[in-house]
């Protein structure tokens, strides 16, 4: 055999089946980035496999390679042994494979017959639907799936997500779709819902079906899956029958990886407590939530995606209402109520998606920076465009930001650049506290390394972050403290001394150390 | 970017001066500057008119109803004048500027408050400021004798050679070219239109912004109420009517992008004045007017097609960045 074969051929107890779809060396690169590097993936008949990994670990790009949203640089598909080419979604959907979302991709406002039987429809001579027939058929397929309670004449719109979900499982079977992909089905599902879910996908097993079963959640991937693939940092990094392993090997499968970044040092000279968060609270996104940064201190917060993060740190900006709690910045008490009296009171929060909350792509570099700024650039309501160039050049510098121009278009920079226009943009407000979310996401190596020692030089300085990251070394290396969240809820407070990833996965995932 | 939108300036002026030299093969005294100058003043509220709309439209609304708040307000002051000859003309144009601006604000609020569409709110008010108007006239006419002679000579009037109706529209231009560059809400107007997510993060109150830029389109359709009404001396319910697509279509030709944040003053004022030269040139040339209103459409979908090129080399360069990223 090959030395380049997958593993999974090599692993594979011989008294399994072939598989019905396989990956070999799958390679997908997007300009500075690196996601999917020569990954292998094989998915069996009538058996579930989970594929687990961080946050940015490469599980939405395979996702996409095989449901034809993209197309791989290298590498092979092959559906029971003979190569495949998917390039596009249609191409996917006549191989037989099909994906549902954890947001349902239909359409709300067709009938559940429709939905099922979109793009495929029974016809009559005349070239029209035959309605009685698709209607028909749709209750057979669904009572195939013992979901004899969803009308095939019923809206979509009127029906839970769990029932949606079990439309889209019909449509899969109404084309014979024999690989079926979960992309975290069971986020937006109530525990009675998941249940049902998992007595669905039991279904689809007997039915011989090859599922792919995408979830952070290691109970779930216990409960209902057969086999595991844990991909890491874009590359493969095991695979097997998850009776034959426990979850502290997966664990250590996900976060186990050479330290391939280097953290400025850093002698934290932290001081009392500059904001404390008390108790807030939201309706549904996140329950008393107390924590206190303190001076010149990184104060890391993980958690999996969907831990409420962003959201706490939404609330602390301003953007968003909260129900309960309160919070004071250094003895006084505050409550924003809009990014603008945030901005003004000392906090400044740098969101998470660079391109959608942060950049003003269409406006220049100074532009950007000055954005939040401008009452203090301009003098009786009239913009000081000198002021504002000095203030952009200052901040640009500091940040060592990389331009031809400050009055060119922000849009013609790259990530790594447009990342420290919008930290400069934030620190231009002069802020007491920043909150970073996702400070590195998406940008390369060199740029991380500027922003982590830009951190590091803002402590110095006497400021206090909040980093939100996803990234355990990021989190690990820069972090004075960590909040772990886990459901909304703070799991624990650590101090970052002597602290491993595996324990921080373990307290975000909720597995018992 | 900002040379792409400079390129696209320059080529409307050189579609401007290629137009006129064109209309001056068959008529040359068009091109001489006297009749230019007439040209400009004809134009006078069309370029006022573009300008307010032009900030409506970079926060990506639109407002539909401009036309019919300038039949209304027209409308209440030729009346107020013909029923109280002895107010002065300037205190009914601040009235139209401020009934006009009332009336912005309604639209303003339905958006800020409400969320409902720019363009299902002034489809609206378009037909309700039309029905105000023919309510408080009771479809009745105001005519030249009932006017006053101050109300309808004003604009008539000329400074430094320059009639009064065309230092409004510069004066228009310059209080926009500042407002749009050198005053923080120029720079939110831009901001929301480009990216409304981000301009919320920065602080900035995206339905407060909105609200002002309709709070602005109504007063200068407030203003040209008085200014169209004195022109043409006489004020019926009928008053401008269809012309909020006349206002639109310069700010398109002008290269204002209908999905908001992409456009300049210089953009509106030429755009304004391409409509307003074929309109002059048209007739004198013997063109019929049923080929002048295929003229004015060929242009607008050619603008749009030239902008629409435009951006998607702009979309080219975003995707290539959502990659990297």
């Amino acid at each position: 055999m090959h030395a380049s074969a997958p593993i999974s051929e090599l692993r594979q107890p011989k008294s399994a089946a072939q598989p019905r779809l396989t990956l070999a060396g799958i390679t997908k690169s997007f300009p500075g980035v690196r996601a999917l590097s020569d990954v292998s993936l094989a998915l069996y008949p009538g058996q579930v496999t989970a594929l687990i990994g961080e946050n940015g670990a490469g599980k939405s790009t395979l996702v996409k390679i095989l449901t034809g949203i993209y197309q791989p640089d290298a590498g092979e598909i092959r559906i029971d042994g003979a190569p495949v080419k998917l390039p596009s979604a249609h191409a996917a959907f006549e191989n037989g494979i099909t994906a549902i979302h954890q947001e349902t991709v239909l359409f709300d406002d067709l009938s559940v017959a429709e939905n099922i039987f979109l793009g495929h429809a029974p016809k009559t001579r005349l070239g029209t639907i035959d309605w009685r027939r698709m209607h028909a058929e749709a209750r057979e397929v669904l009572d195939a799936m013992r979901a004899a309670h969803i009308d095939p004449t019923a809206r979509l719109r009127d029906l839970g997500i769990a029932n949606k979900h079990l439309v889209a499982v019909g449509r899969a079977m109404s084309i014979d779709a024999q690989i079926v992909i979960m992309d975290e089905p069971t986020a937006a599902l109530s525990a009675k819902e998941i249940e049902e879910l998992f007595l669905l996908i039991e279904f689809l097993k007997d039915e011989g079906k090859a599922i792919l079963f995408i979830s952070h959640k290691f109970d779930e991937i216990e409960r209902i899956a057969d086999r595991y693939t844990v991909f890491r940092d874009g590359e493969m990094v095991g695979e097997g029958l998850l009776a034959e392993t426990d979850q502290r090997q997966i664990v250590r499968m996900m976060v186990g990886r050479a330290v391939d970044t280097i953290f400025p040092e850093r002698r934290p000279t932290v001081g009392g407590p500059l904001l404390e968060v008390s108790g807030l609270s939201h309706p549904t996104e996140f329950d008393d939530i107390s924590f206190a940064l303190r001076k010149g201190e990184i104060l890391g917060f993980y958690g999996l995606v969907g831990a409420g993060r962003s959201e706490v740190m939404q609330a602390i900006a301003g953007m968003t209402p909260v129900s309960a709690g309160t919070m004071t910045l250094a003895g006084v008490p505050i409550a924003p109520k809009s990014a603008a009296d945030a901005v003004a009171t000392g906090i400044a929060y740098v969101p998470e998606e660079r391109g959608s909350q942060g950049v003003v792509i269409g406006l220049p570099i100074f532009q950007n920076i000055s954005l939040p700024s401008l009452k203090r650039t301009s003098k009786h309501g009239v913009l000081r465009l000198a002021e504002e160039f000095r203030l952009a050049r200052t901040y640009a510098e500091r940040l060592d930001l990389r331009a031809a121009s400050l009055s060119q278009d922000v849009g013609t920079l790259s990530g790594g650049n447009q990342q420290k226009v919008v930290i400069a943009k934030w620190l231009a407000t002069e802020p007491k506290v920043i909150i970073l979310d996702e400070p590195t996401k998406g940008i390369d190596i060199g740029s991380k390394a500027a922003v982590h020692a830009f951190m590091a030089e803002l402590v110095e300085g006497g400021l206090s972050v909040i980093m939100v990251s996803s990234e355990l070394p990021e989190v690990l290396g820069m972090s004075d403290r960590i909040v772990v969240m886990r459901e909304g809820r703070i799991a624990k407070i650590f101090d970052n001394d002597d602290l491993d990833a595996e324990t921080l996965v373990r307290a975000a995932a909720g597995i018992a150390a | 970017m900002k040379t792409l939108l400079k390129n696209r300036e320059i080529w409307l002026l050189a579609a401007i001066v290629l137009l006129i030299g064109l209309i001056a093969t068959r008529f040359p005294a068009f091109a001489a500057p006297g009749n230019l100058l007439r040209v400009f003043n004809d134009t006078s509220i069309l370029i006022i008119l573009a300008l307010g709309q032009m900030a409506v439209i970079l926060t990506r609304s639109i407002d539909l109803s401009m036309a019919s708040n300038l039949a209304f307000t027209g409308m209440v002051v030729a009346m107020t004048n013909a029923a109280f000859p002895e107010i002065p003309v300037a205190i009914l144009i601040a009235l139209a500027m401020l009934i006009g601006a009332a009336l912005g604000a309604f639209n303003g609020l339905l958006v800020w408050l409400l969320g409902i569409p720019p363009i299902v709110v002034t489809l609206g008010t378009l037909t309700v400021f039309r029905g105000a108007a023919f309510v408080v006239s009771g479809g009745a006419w105001v005519n030249a004798d009932q006017m006053s002679q101050a109300f309808i000579n004003l604009q008539r009037g000329a400074i430094l050679g320059l009639p009064v109706l065309s230092w409004f529209a510069i004066a228009a231009i310059a209080v926009f070219y500042l407002l749009m560059t050198r005053t923080p809400l120029g720079r939110a107007i831009y901001a929301i239109g480009v990216n409304p997510t981000a301009a919320v993060y920065t602080g900035i109150d995206v339905g407060r912004t909105k609200f002002i830029a309709f709070v602005i389109s109504g007063l200068v359709s407030g203003l040209c109420g008085y200014l169209w009404i004195s022109r043409y001396v006489i004020a019926s319910v009928e008053v401008a009517s269809g012309y909020e697509l006349t206002i639109v279509a310069a700010c398109v030709i002008g290269g204002i992008s209908i999905a908001g944040g992409i456009g300049s003053v210089a953009g509106a004022v030429m755009g304004a004045l391409f409509l307003g030269i074929i309109n002059n040139a048209l007739p004198v040339i013997n063109i019929s007017p049923f080929w002048q209103l295929a003229i004015s459409g060929a242009a607008i979908l050619l603008a749009v097609i030239l902008n629409a090129r435009g951006e998607r080399k702009k979309g080219r360069i975003i995707l290539r960045k959502a990659a990297t990223a």
